[in-house]
């Protein structure tokens, strides 16, 4: 394990055979980012780890797509992985193409001038991603002045329309505040109005909501879809509330363990779970209509493995109620299913004919 | 309190204090030692600055009918030294020295130091070879450094401050490195290289204004051992050369008479303790008062 090669692990597979939903017309004739086969490791003492395996997916202007997962199931390395964000130790192969230009191997300039400009991210931590000795405004009109090299006072004036945009109220008092003195609902609203200032084409929003409370985050949200609508820009959440999926998506990829397991439109996917871990996040929600009969929240059992522990696997296979001898030799790939746009990676989705799965 | 705030306030890109300075200044002002300690500089500053229009005589003025007159002697508030010059003019110029080159030499090791911290806690391929320079410069004994500086370039103020300020490098180089590797791991800045910052631009709007309040109080605590480094220099005629007063020169040249006229000691050696110990206690207060762990206490 100690030679450089990257690609010891990967190199050995087939390649992916249902590259993409390319299967389904769409009436955006190309999808804006196109992530093909991202697979990113980290250099580590123990040797090389995996967070990311090939993973695949498309994201299109005016969309906003989630991806679903618990922890450290690389949906947030995945996200990083698209502007090369990533620590020096991580090694990303495989291809990010925004608009066509592809990023994974690009010259840190390049990156630079596409971060915060073509993609930009919202991060989890409102309280903590301003810096605290600058007013916000300031903060706000400095992506201006990085990226569209606006003079301060035109910054600072689009800077309180930014905030207006995405419902700060009284902008013009806010802009001189220092980051201590707002709210968590409002800092993680500066967050975004910085990341939006540029019009991004893309926009990362990582767990937005996850720091603050209940009652913040539907407005969050809401700004969430009023920047899909407006900017026209894909959005990419990453979260791993379902509830928020539910209620904002249009489209949903479910992860496990740095691997795609269901991808599909979001009405589709929660009404026709196919993948068993996608069907297990679901039983685990709780709802109202919980509560006859069915006492207890259903739970999946076991723990997610270590990342790529079996390459010629399902990596959920232990924790499967449908798991079968193939599930364990050989590693399933996301199918599309005949007319619909709902792709699983399982041998034996669920909702199929039960008597298929072998004993 | 006005005169009392002002130094605190005063340089402008205190960015880190600007957004505490209520609180900091608040909890300064509640230790009776920062107080005491910032009064007594405010003092010394003063002193110094008006040295011209306080002085009673010229600091090199020869008064030989009035040879070690003891404190208190009319017309010298303070006794007068070996060749009757007023000891307390005397000590109002030497103080002017000393600060002088305080200031000075802590300005040079911040302007080369900073930087370099900065780069070394940044990148972190230059981190070993900035850190391996910075023990080498440590390595090697301060007065021998003085006295190679005096033995080429000539002893004087100007040499006395740079000998000082290379010797205080290292330390602004740690402080500034260990600031920057804590802030660089920082949200706001991984927020910042997301949206698509220079490493230049992170360093210069992100860290550095964070780091601030550190170096300030390093800077603090710098002074005075410059202060005690010129002392020691010009007592060993390494730095500022007679008849010019410096704390350490007036030391020097009372050795000589230093039983028949102790005063000529004692004064100028109190002026020292007392402008240090002011310094050390205005800068643990400022310490503590900017410190956010303390604040959480």
């Amino acid at each position: 394990m100690s030679t450089p090669s990257t690609n010891a692990p990967t190199g050995r597979r087939r390649p992916n055979a249902g590259d993409g939903p390319e299967l389904v017309p769409t009436h955006s004739d190309e999808p804006l980012l196109q992530v093909r086969d991202l697979t990113v490791g980290f250099r580590t003492e123990d040797g090389r780890v995996s967070a990311v395996d090939q993973v695949s997916f498309d994201a299109r202007a005016g969309e906003l797509l989630a991806v679903v997962g618990e922890s450290g199931c690389g949906k947030s390395v995945a996200a990083t992985a698209l502007s090369g964000l990533l620590p020096h130790n991580a090694t990303v192969t495989g291809s990010v193409r925004l608009d066509g230009v592809e990023l994974v191997g690009a010259s840190p300039d390049q990156l630079r001038a596409v971060r915060g400009k073509e993609i930009a991210y919202i991060f989890q931590e409102p309280m903590t991603s301003l810096n605290p000795v600058f007013t916000v405004g300031r903060q706000v009109a400095e992506v201006l002045r990085v990226h569209e090299g606006m003079n301060r006072r035109d910054a600072m004036s689009r800077a309180v329309e930014l905030l207006e945009l995405v419902g700060i109220p009284t902008p013009r008092e806010r802009i001189k505040h220092y980051p201590h003195q707002l709210s968590g609902g409002l800092r993680q609203r500066v967050m975004i109005a910085m990341a939006v200032a540029c019009n991004p084409r893309v926009l990362v929003a990582d767990e937005p909501t996850t720091a603050l409370d209940v009652t913040v985050q539907a407005g969050i949200l809401d700004v969430l879809r009023d920047m899909r609508d407006r900017l026209g820009a894909a959005v990419v959440l990453i979260t791993h509330d379902l509830g928020v999926v539910a209620d904002v998506a249009d489209r949903v990829m479910v992860m496990y363990a740095g691997r795609v397991v269901e991808r599909g439109e979001v009405h589709e996917l929660f009404e026709r779970p196919r993948h068993h871990y996608t069907v297990g996040l679901l039983g685990a929600v709780p709802s109202a209509r919980t509560a006859d009969g069915q006492q207890r929240l259903r739970e999946i059992p076991g723990l997610v493995p270590t990342l790529a522990e079996q390459p010629d696997a399902c990596t959920f296979a232990d924790r499967c109620p449908a798991a079968s001898d193939k599930c364990r030799s050989s590693q399933p790939r996301l199918d599309v299913a005949p007319a619909s746009r709902h792709e699983v990676a399982c041998w034996h989705p669920a909702g199929t004919d039960r008597a298929e799965v072998p004993a | 309190m006005a005169t009392v705030e002002a130094p605190l306030v005063d340089p402008p890109r205190v960015a880190g204090a600007r957004l505490r300075r209520g609180r900091a200044v608040r909890r300064l002002l509640r230790s009776p030692l920062a107080v005491t300690g910032l009064v007594v500089l405010c003092v010394a500053v003063l002193a110094a600055l008006l040295a011209p229009l306080l002085a009673p005589y010229g600091p090199s003025d020869a008064h030989f009918d009035a040879r070690f007159d003891p404190p208190g002697s009319p017309g010298y508030v303070l006794g007068t030294d070996s060749l009757g010059r007023d000891i307390f003019s005397r000590i109002l110029f030497g103080l002017r020295a000393s600060l002088l080159v305080g200031v000075l030499s802590v300005l040079l090791a911040l302007v080369v130091g900073v930087p370099l911290g900065l780069i070394a806690g940044y990148f972190s391929k230059l981190d070993g070879v900035i850190s391996r320079l910075t023990d080498l410069v440590l390595a090697f004994p301060f007065l021998i450094l003085a006295v190679g500086l005096a033995a080429i370039r000539g002893a004087s103020l100007s040499n006395a401050a740079l000998a000082i300020g290379i010797a205080q490098v290292p330390g602004i180089i740690r402080v500034t490195r260990s600031e920057t590797l804590r802030l660089k791991s920082l949200d706001y800045v991984a927020a910042a290289v997301a949206e698509g910052a220079s490493d230049l631009w992170v360093l210069a709007r992100h860290i550095f204004p964070n780091a601030t309040s550190v170096l300030i109080v390093q800077a603090t605590v710098a002074i005075p051992a410059a202060i005690l480094g010129e002392a020691v220099l010009s007592f060993l005629g390494l730095g500022i050369q007679p008849p010019s007063p410096s704390l350490g020169t007036m030391l020097s040249e009372a050795q000589q008479a230093i039983s028949r006229a102790p005063w000529t000691a004692v004064i100028p050696g109190l002026a020292i303790m007392v402008v240090t110990l002011a310094f050390n206690l205005f800068g643990d207060g400022l310490r503590d008062a900017l410190d956010p762990r303390a604040s959480r206490r």
